[in-house]
């Protein structure tokens, strides 16, 4: 079972090579990151999925806290959250599977972002499980080829819902003259 | 008021805005146009001889100042050779900026002539890095390397400037304040969990002050003091803490851990209470830590949110500053006494008198013989000079646990050593720093053959600036703490560990016009260190000791701290 952790971070160069350096180092392996800015475009919001054990994750994430460019960075696997993954789909369709094809999106709620007499591009949103049942029910009707976004979330944690953008809460200090030489 | 400048100079006003007086450094070509600024400006650069010094010499600055040392490098091999000085203050918290040269913005991933990815290759050496390509961000970013590299738990900031960066011309205008959303520093405490930590204190039969580098680091030996009198605990004093607490203060039971005293690790053992205090339960203190300190509750106070409970889970943490922390926490404890009519503590009493049996059982004290000098022998002669007073800087090994144990440290910022690293060839660039720093003080770089042969070119450095470091060579022909290792674990195989050809230090110094010797004898030993200090320049004293000494007592790694070897194992009898 992956768990997810949420960061909000400065959109700068260099914050996710901060970020992934302190998985790597300690030998964890990303399963998906995804990456976008927020409402304000100098912060970005990060969502990594992995599999650490309980102390490692802990200690993880307060080492991610302690990161200059990192606002925030907070366990999503202990508390209410929802996650939603996309997947882009490409199905090699026979003309006599395309309607049944067409049907089966349907129920997993998958559009059709494209159709060509070969088959068709779909696109399709959800939680992991989900996505990994239609890919197995698309991969019997044919060819596939799939590109996964990886895990976005959000809490649903009344005490961290922001909905305005989040404010920086961090340092601000005067540069005041100290005694050097000039 | 703004006026025209260029990089170079904007990075000096910068440095100069900050209180920096000194620079260690070494030139190279991304850097030319920075050196050309500072040809004549007031700051003064030390030049060393191999940039990792450079970030030693900021760091042995630092160390004995508490101010923000600065080292600089040029590109590429400059940067790369810089590296262990950052990791190093890395595990030490010791603050400094390093400036590193950058080849120009626009040959940046060409593979240009001495480039090398410095952002990239120091990210996990640094509390920060930044890599400078827009003059207009270069003010900002040195105010806040400055900023970051000192406060909170400090550590080393590495700031990498591109050539164009230096070259170019920018209408300068001081920067007056600085924003970092993502940083927080915590400062004060939670005044609950004082109180409650207070109580803890108060109710415990048995409590032990475990004081560490962040008594020294954040300039809270005073506050400590205040503390260990109100609690009338027992206190103990890591590698990198010592000083925070006078050695010759009566609650000092020296240091505790691998090579720690006796009486030091049974009562950390024994206690019931342990008020770690700007400490990390490092690996070297708690021995295996299934077993370490098994009766203790702990309270744990600390700047770093995540140092509590990595390794030994806090029963009441504590984040912030001590400086700020300690003084309302004695304040605390005094006020619930005298609320409870300061009744009198019974199991306080029994608990010193065992642990004052502890330290006459098993006392640290050194070794002599008649024949040869000890180790122990040299150490116990180097305290009788410093009395607690001189500066000490050491490498990694057997002589400096033995610097460690023997000498007196009666202030913090007097022990500089590399510990959480454990650098060889850290002893002497360290030394020049804090003699830089300290120019009336005397300063002792105590090495072994090994480290000392790692920082050789320094050797210049010193006569260059007539620094009047005294270096002590403790020479016992070998890497003596790996020697003892093979011997103790490994079947006394010595692999590699003998240090054949040590240079004569006569030759040697005179090669660079100063004065060195050898000794041998026990005899010549307080002599020879008197003369070595009444020399007016460098003194190097190549002091020829037990070959095959160990250091004890010993937690073997992997041992709980309690089951220590005190000494060599004796043969057995046969019956």
């Amino acid at each position: 079972m992956l768990q997810i952790i949420s960061l909000l971070m400065e959109n700068k160069a260099g914050a996710l090579m901060r970020v992934t350096g302190l998985l790597t180092a300690r030998g964890y392996n990303i399963d998906s990151l995804t990456v976008a800015r927020t409402l304000d475009a100098g912060l970005s919001r990060m969502t990594i999925a992995v599999d650490i054990e309980p102390h490692g994750r802990r200690q993880l994430i307060k080492q991610m806290n302690k990161l200059i460019n990192v606002l925030q960075a907070t366990d999503l696997s202990e508390g209410p959250a929802v996650t939603r993954e996309m997947v882009l789909m490409r199905v090699r369709a026979s003309q006599e599977s395309r309607t049944a094809i067409l049907k089966e999106s349907e129920i997993f709620g998958a559009r059709v972002v494209d159709s060509t007499l070969e088959g068709f591009a779909l696109e399709a949103t959800g939680d992991a499980e989900k996505l990994d049942e239609f890919i197995n029910t698309m991969q019997s009707y044919g060819e596939i080829e799939v590109t996964r976004s990886g895990a976005v979330a959000v809490s649903l944690d009344s005490k961290k819902l922001r909905l305005s953008p989040p404010i920086p809460r961090g340092e601000t200090m005067l540069v005041e003259e100290k005694n050097g030489v000039a | 008021m703004s006026q025209l400048m260029s990089g170079a100079k904007i990075l000096l006003e910068c440095l100069a805005r900050e209180g920096v007086e000194v620079i260690f450094g070494y030139p190279g070509g991304v850097t030319l146009p920075f050196y050309d600024a500072l040809y004549d400006h007031p700051i003064r650069h030390v030049l060393v001889r191999h940039e990792q010094n450079a970030a030693f010499a900021a760091q042995g600055y630092s160390r004995s100042t508490g101010r923000v040392g600065v080292c600089c490098a040029t590109s590429g091999p400059g940067a790369t050779n810089l590296v262990t000085g950052l990791v190093d203050a890395m595990m030490d918290s010791i603050p400094i900026v390093a400036l590193t040269g950058q080849v120009s913005t626009k040959l940046i991933g060409t593979d240009a002539f001495q480039e090398a990815d410095t952002f990239g290759i120091t990210r996990s050496a640094t509390k920060h890095n930044y890599l400078v390509k827009n003059i207009k961000d270069l003010p900002s970013v040195i105010h806040e390397a400055f900023y970051i590299a000192a406060s909170g738990r400090p550590g080393p900031v590495l700031v990498d400037v591109t050539k164009d960066v230096f070259m170019g011309n920018c209408q300068y205008e001081p920067v007056n304040s600085i924003h970092l959303p993502g940083y927080k520093v915590y400062t004060e405490g939670h005044t609950g969990q004082i109180r409650r930590a207070a109580q803890m204190i108060l109710e415990a039969e048995r409590p032990m002050i475990y004081a560490g580098g962040g008594i020294v680091l954040g300039n809270a030996h005073e506050e400590l003091r205040e503390l260990v009198e109100a609690v009338d605990a027992p206190t103990v004093c890591t590698l990198m803490g010592l000083g925070g607490l006078p050695s010759e203060h009566p609650n000092f039971i020296s240091m505790p851990g691998m090579h720690g005293s006796y009486a030091a690790n049974m009562a950390m053992s024994g206690a019931d209470l342990l008020i770690a205090l700007g400490v990390r339960f490092d690996d070297r203190v708690t021995g295996r830590l299934a077993a370490f300190a098994p009766h203790a509750k702990i309270i744990h106070v600390d700047i770093d949110p995540a140092e509590i409970s990595k390794n030994r889970n806090a029963d009441l943490p504590i984040v912030g500053d001590l400086k700020r922390i300690l003084p309302k926490l004695t304040a605390n404890v005094r006020e619930i006494r005298t609320e409870a009519g300061s009744p009198d503590r019974p199991g306080l009493k029994a608990w010193w008198k065992q642990v004052r049996a502890w330290k006459e059982e098993n006392p640290l004290v050194p070794v002599y013989s008649k024949t040869e000098i000890k180790p122990q022998h040299l150490m116990a002669e180097i305290d009788r000079i410093s009395g607690g007073k001189a500066i000490v800087t050491s490498d990694v090994g057997q002589h400096q646990m033995w610097a460690a144990q023997l000498i007196r440290y009666n202030a913090p910022r007097l022990w500089i050593n590399s510990g959480g690293l454990g650098s060889m060839g850290f002893g002497l660039p360290s030394a020049i720093g804090a003699q830089f720093a300290n120019p009336d003080q005397l300063v002792f770089s105590i090495v072994g053959d090994g480290g000392f042969q790692m920082s050789l070119p320094e050797l210049a450095t010193l006569m260059n600036y007539g620094l009047p470091v005294k270096i002590i060579v403790m020479n016992n022909g070998y890497l003596g703490m790996v020697r003892q290792w093979q011997e103790l674990f490994y079947n006394n195989r010595l692999s590699s560990v003998t240090l054949d050809s040590f240079p004569d230090p006569s030759l040697l110094a005179g090669a660079y016009g100063f004065k060195g010797r050898t000794i041998e004898h026990p005899s010549e030993l307080a002599s020879a260190l008197q003369e070595a200090i009444d020399y007016h320049g460098p003194y190097l004293l190549n002091v020829k000791v037990t070959p095959t000494e160990n250091v004890y007592p010993m937690v073997p790694s992997g041992g709980a701290i309690h089951e220590m070897v005190l000494g060599p194992v004796q043969p057995t009898p046969v019956a």
